[in-house]
Parts: structure tokens; C-alpha cells; sequence
């Protein structure tokens, strides 16, 4: 059963002293946000509990926006300061917030490294298929043939499916959902928050000042209707429905496993070291 | 107690390489987070941490790249925990950026760079000298920075835990640049017990979370650090951010906030800069060296003397910020300077700066040999003889 928006009051979780935000009208990364927020209020996690590393990026602004221990870092790098974070401090919950080119491009090493390891860590992938803060770059998830600053011809490079590769990178928990959807969006977060390992959580948003205003796609209702109609419910996996649904992209929990979590991994090995070699050590 | 703190616990004499030096110098320090990626001369570091922080109730952990191991040792720190990493050169120009967020958000961590043959790949399992300038510019923008420069095995240990008490004192990184030569050689050295070694703890954030500004300091520039968990919740960015910690662009909050993290180690001088100086007294010729050029020169100012010529070595300890008083004060008398070092001439161009009115010469080798006591004894000789 679905919760409704109305209990849940956002403004809790928010640093209001920095409002207004700096978000363009129409940018679904607030409703991201929100979905988060949401999802760590129905879990009860201690505001002092929570540290935010966010990324460079217009998803990478989120962090500041939020009352917790927030990290706002290097381009690409959350993931690897959250590593950091998270092994020197296994009593705090770290959720990463990072953007397509954050987190797939200049980031891509430090992804798919997370992902394997499967260290305990949220990481929220905000996917609005462009570089909107440096001007509208063409990204690693821009679809084929669409304008951007970098591709006035239209891009021809194929764009990353990125829970594909989570998944294949051996992510305990890969999840992707459209922000139209927000009570399933923030039930999939939750999910994430809660499982024992490393979570993907790609969330489909609407640049509509910069990427849609290139691309003629209309405003943000319309962008926002759009991807809810060509998305994929993960439950039509095996309908065929071309023409009618014209992205590969499912929505839901895609992949899940549960593989050892690295850190406690990790702290169990060194028990059984401290266990039977300390004196070794001075030799 | 833990394994490892009694293990370090009483003197003793041990035979060790400068790499594993480092290591037990970092887990005396109170290192308890070590992320590393492997490269050559400085691999043993981390093989030797990878054994030793989990029986200190520490972690190591082998990231993806040289990039991630500073941004996982940079988180580590910002949880509270020291943290430390180690590389070479390449590395060293790949870890540039998130170092430039350690000092630009002043977050204190240990970053170790044993120099080898460069440019690019170089001469891996060579030593050199050739990133003496590049600790102190590495990354853009102006920042400060604390890079520390021993000589021999012991004091690698030293150093290192001299560059944790820096860094957690001052809230910055600090750069502990040895070479190849002393990183893998291997000396007996006398270790002091764990109640000798003096540890530096950070300042914590105290008082009301409502009056707490992160990077607000007092007279000695350095503002308290919060500790995620202890219900400060603040905001830690590499956007040049005001007292508050948010990003701005005022000018005269961003004037006020850049000077005093430039100016903050200019209060410290006393406690930051170290220097050996022998023979300075009545030197004619003054010698300039840093690392196992400076061992060399030693011996060269020995060698020199038998031969009837005054020759002093300045050897800077902490090389960044460069002791531009003590040099002044050791080259007073000397008509002379040499500067030994293993890279086309880096080191000589700070003297050259502080030392306006002595001629200064250098003395370069950058074909992966050290430079041998008796080539500096020769120079040294030859400049006070045309000096007369």
C-alpha cells in the first residue's frame, strides 16, 4: 500500500535558511529530492545520523539543501569520498546524490567500483541527460539524436543503460523509477536505504529549461508525461509493446542480490585477525 | 590497548625500510584509515598498513585509482578518523584535485609521494627529486599546504608523525616527499616507545549548535571541526564558502575567508618549519639540500673541509613553507651557494628567490643515480675557489 504525500511534512528535513533554491522552474530534481527525503523520514533515520555526499552538478546542489551532515565534493567522486566516510564510520548512514555525468562519465571508474565492492551506501543517480549546469552538454545518457551545445548535429553515441550496468558490476540493489511516480519512487528509495549493501537508485528527470527548450519537448508536465509513457513497469518485462513504448528502460527494482556487505565484511576478518596475530606484528 | 599499540609500545632498535618506517610512524601517529592505489617506490607502505590497521581497530582499504584513494582518505577524515595516503609522482598528479579540496575545505589528512624518474612514467624504481615543486603548485588556485622532507629512515618515522600533528592541528594536508632512495633502503633504527611519540588531537566544534559557524576561527586561524553525529550538521564544500560553510561570491566575504586560510600557517611558523643546519657558521660556501641529496651533502661538507674549504649544509625539514628566515640567517657569511638535486633545477629557484644578493648554483642529476658526496665536494670547492 502506497502512503500518501499529505502526512509527511519536507520542510523537517530542509535547511530553510537557504530557500529559495536555485533550481530552474521545472527541474523534476526537486521532486528527486522530496522522494529522498520522504523515504528517510518513513525509515526514522536521525538527521545527525545522516551524511549527504553529493557530487558536481546541478544534482550535486541538492546536498546543501538538506539538514544533515552534508558533503558537497569533487566532480565524480562522491561515491569514492563515501567509501571513505562510510568504512571510518559505520554508525552513520551515507546516501550519495549524483548526476548522469557525475556519476557515468567522470565518475564511471568510481561506480562500478562501488557496485562491486558493495559497500553499504544509497546512491541516488539523478539522470536528466544532460550536463545542465555548464550549459547543456551532451551526457552519457543522452538519447540518440537529440540537440545539445556539444551536438548540433544531434548525438550519435548510444546512451548508457546505467542500472544495466550496476546490475552487471554486482550492485546488491539496482531500482530506476520516473518522477511522475512519486509514492513508488520513494518506496523504491526506501528499499534502497534499507538493504544491506550498495543501492542504485537511477531517478528519470526533466531538464525543461535546458535540455527541453533545446529539444522542443514541451514543458515540464509534458517532459514528465513523456517519460512516464515510454517507460517500461519492470512488471511488462516480458510484453512486447513497440511501438507503443519507444525507450528499453524499466522501471522498479531491476536486480538485486545479497552478496556479502563489504564492510562488515571487512570488520569480521579484522576480528579474526586481531583474534590470533597480534604479536606478529612487531617482527 | 590494541595489538598494534603494544606491538609499537617499548623502544626498540628494528631493521627497517623507509616505506615501513612510514608505516608504523602513521599507526603510532593514530592513523586509522589508510586508502591507497599500488605504485612504485611506495607500495610497501600500504602492504605494511593493509596488515597493521586491522588489528588497530583501523581500516585499509585498496581503491579503484589514485583519485578515489585521496577522496576516500579525505571522507575518512570529514567521519573524524586520520587518515593517510601514499604514492609516486603519477599518482601524485592525479590526487591534485581532491588535494585542492582538503585545503580549500580544510579537511586535515596525510598524503605521502616518494619521488621517482619522471616525466610521465619515468624511471619507476629510480629515485629523483623532481616533485619539489609540484607539492607546494600542484593543484589550482592558491591554497596552503605543509610538505615535509626527511632524509633518512628514522626520521621518515618522525616526519610522519610530525605530518599528522600538523595536519590535525592546522587543518590542513600535509605532504610527506621522500625518494625512491630512501623509501626502499634499509637502515637499523631506534624506534621510541608509544608513550614518547606526542599525538595532536583536532579541535572539536563546542557550545551551541545555533552560535557554531564552521569556518569561523579565532586568533589563531584555525577554526574547530564538527564531528558528524555530534548534532552540528554542517556543510562542507569545495565551493570557496563563507564563514557559514554555503557557497558565496561576495567579495568581501570571499576576501575575508581566502585570507585567512592563506595566512592561517603564516601564525604557526614556529611550530611548522624545521631545519639541520652544519657548518653554516662560517660557511663560504652554503649547500642547499633536501632528502638523500642532502646525506650526500653531509658527507661533501666533510670532504670539502678536509680539503680546507668552509663549506655549511642547509638542509630544509619542512621544505613548503620554505624557512626563508633560516636560510636568510645561514647564508648570512657565505659568498656561495650550491644546490645539489636530483631534477633539473627546482629547489634552486626558491633559494635563488630568498637569497637575492648570493650567487647560487646548481648542481643537477637526472639520470636515476644520486648524486655522489664527492661530485658536490668537487663543485663546492671549485665555487670558493673562484669566489676568492
Amino acid at each position: 500500500m502506497l502512503d500518501t504525500a499529505a502526512d509527511f511534512d519536507v520542510r523537517k528535513y530542509l535547511r530553510l535558511e537557504m530557500m529559495p533554491h536555485f533550481l530552474c522552474p521545472g527541474c523534476g530534481h526537486g521532486i528527486a529530492l522530496r522522494a529522498l527525503l520522504w523515504a528517510l523520514d518513513e525509515i526514522g533515520i536521525d538527521k545527525d545520523r545522516l551524511a549527504v555526499v553529493s557530487g558536481i552538478g546541478c544534482a550535486g546542489r541538492l546536498s546543501a539543501y538538506i539538514d544533515a551532515n552534508t558533503f558537497h565534493v569533487t566532480h565524480g567522486r562522491p561515491l569514492a569520498y563515501a567509501t571513505g566516510l562510510a568504512l571510518a564510520r559505520p554508525d552513520l548512514h551515507v546516501v550519495v546524490i549524483s548526476g548522469d555525468g557525475d556519476c557515468l562519465a567522470i565518475g564511471g571508474n568510481h561506480l562500478i567500483h562501488a557496485c562491486r565492492r558493495n559497500l553499504k551506501l544509497t546512491c541516488l543517480m539523478l539522470n536528466n541527460e544532460i550536463y545542465g549546469m555548464t550549459g547543456g552538454q551532451v551526457s552519457p545518457t543522452t538519447s540518440e539524436s537529440m540537440l545539445t551545445t556539444t551536438t548540433p548535429l544531434g548525438n550519435s553515441e548510444p546512451a548508457f543503460d546505467a542500472c544495466a550496468l550496476a546490475a552487471a558490476a554486482g550492485a546488491g540493489f539496482v531500482a530506476r523509477e520516473v518522477t511522475h511516480h512519486v509514492p513508488k519512487l520513494k518506496e523504491l528509495i526506501r528499499e534502497g536505504l534499507e538493504h544491506p549493501g550498495f543501492a542504485f537508485i537511477e531517478v528519470l528527470t526533466d531538464c525543461t529549461e535546458i535540455f527541453g527548450r533545446k529539444n522542443d519537448l514541451g514543458t515540464s508536465p509534458e517532459m514528465i508525461l513523456r517519460q512516464k509513457s515510454e517507460i517500461r513497469p519492470s512488471a511488462y518485462r516480458d510484453t512486447v509493446d513497440t511501438p507503443f513504448r519507444s525507450t528499453d528502460l524499466r522501471t522498479g527494482v531491476l536486480s538485486r542480490n545479497e552478496r556479502p556487505e563489504y564492510g562488515s565484511a571487512y570488520r569480521t576478518a579484522a576480528a579474526a585477525a586481531k583474534a590470533s596475530a597480534g604479536e606478529a606484528l612487531g617482527k | 590497548m590494541n595489538a598494534v599499540d603494544s606491538a609499537l609500545a617499548r623502544p626498540v632498535a628494528r631493521l627497517l625500510s623507509g616505506n615501513h618506517a612510514c608505516a608504523l610512524g602513521a599507526v603510532a601517529a593514530g592513523c586509522r584509515f589508510f586508502a591507497g592505489y599500488p605504485i612504485t617506490p611506495s607500495s610497501e607502505v600500504a602492504e605494511r598498513l593493509s596488515r597493521m590497521l586491522p588489528l588497530a581497530d583501523g581500516v585499509f582499504i585498496q581503491m579503484e585509482d589514485e583519485i578515489a584513494s585521496l577522496a576516500a582518505v579525505i571522507g575518512a577524515s570529514m567521519g573524524g578518523v586520520k587518515a593517510m595516503t601514499a604514492t609516486s609522482g603519477p599518482g601524485f598528479s592525479l590526487k591534485q584535485e581532491n588535494l585542492g579540496y582538503a585545503a580549500g575545505a580544510e579537511i586535515p589528512c596525510v598524503i605521502v609521494d616518494v619521488m621517482r624518474g619522471g616525466p610521465s612514467t619515468g624511471m619507476p624504481t629510480r629515485p629523483a627529486q623532481g616533485d619539489i615543486m609540484q607539492t607546494r603548485w600542484g593543484s589550482h588556485g592558491d591554497y596552503p599546504i605543509i610538505v615535509l622532507a626527511p632524509a633518512s629512515v628514522r626520521e621518515i618515522y618522525d616526519e610522519t608523525i610530525r605530518a599528522f600533528n600538523l595536519a590535525e592541528a592546522f587543518r590542513t594536508p600535509v605532504v610527506v616527499l621522500y625518494d625512491q632512495a630512501i623509501a626502499q633502503l634499509t637502515e637499523t633504527v631506534d624506534l621510541p616507545g608509544a608513550d614518547e611519540v606526542r599525538r595532536v588531537e583536532r579541535k572539536w566544534a563546542s557550545g551551541p549548535r545555533e552560535s557554531y559557524l564552521p569556518y569561523a576561527a579565532g586568533e589563531d586561524g584555525i577554526p574547530p571541526m564538527s564531528r558528524p553525529g555530534s548534532g552540528y550538521r554542517t556543510h562542507t564544500t569545495g565551493l570557496t564558502h563563507a564563514e557559514n560553510g554555503f557557497p558565496t561570491q561576495k567579495p568581501e566575504v570571499v576576501e575575508r575567508n581566502q585570507t585567512r586560510l592563506l595566512t592561517k600557517l603564516q601564525k604557526h611558523r614556529a611550530q611548522i618549519d624545521s631545519v639541520e643546519t652544519l657548518g653554516c657558521e662560517d660557511a663560504d660556501v652554503l649547500i642547499v639540500a633536501i632528502g638523500i641529496g642532502a646525506r650526500a651533502a653531509r658527507r661533501a661538507v666533510a670532504l670539502a673541509r678536509e680539503r680546507g674549504v668552509k663549506a655549511g649544509l642547509f638542509r630544509p625539514i619542512t621544505l613548503w613553507p620554505f624557512p626563508e628566515n633560516a636560510l636568510r640567517e645561514a647564508a648570512a657569511n657565505a659568498r656561495a651557494v650550491l644546490v645539489p638535486e636530483m631534477n633539473a633545477g627546482q629547489l634552486r629557484l626558491e633559494v635563488e628567490r630568498i637569497l637575492r644578493a648570493t650567487p647560487v648554483h646548481g648542481l643537477n642529476r637526472y639520470d636515476g643515480e644520486p648524486i655522489a658526496p664527492a661530485a658536490i665536494a668537487d663543485r663546492t670547492e671549485e665555487l670558493a675557489r673562484e669566489r676568492r
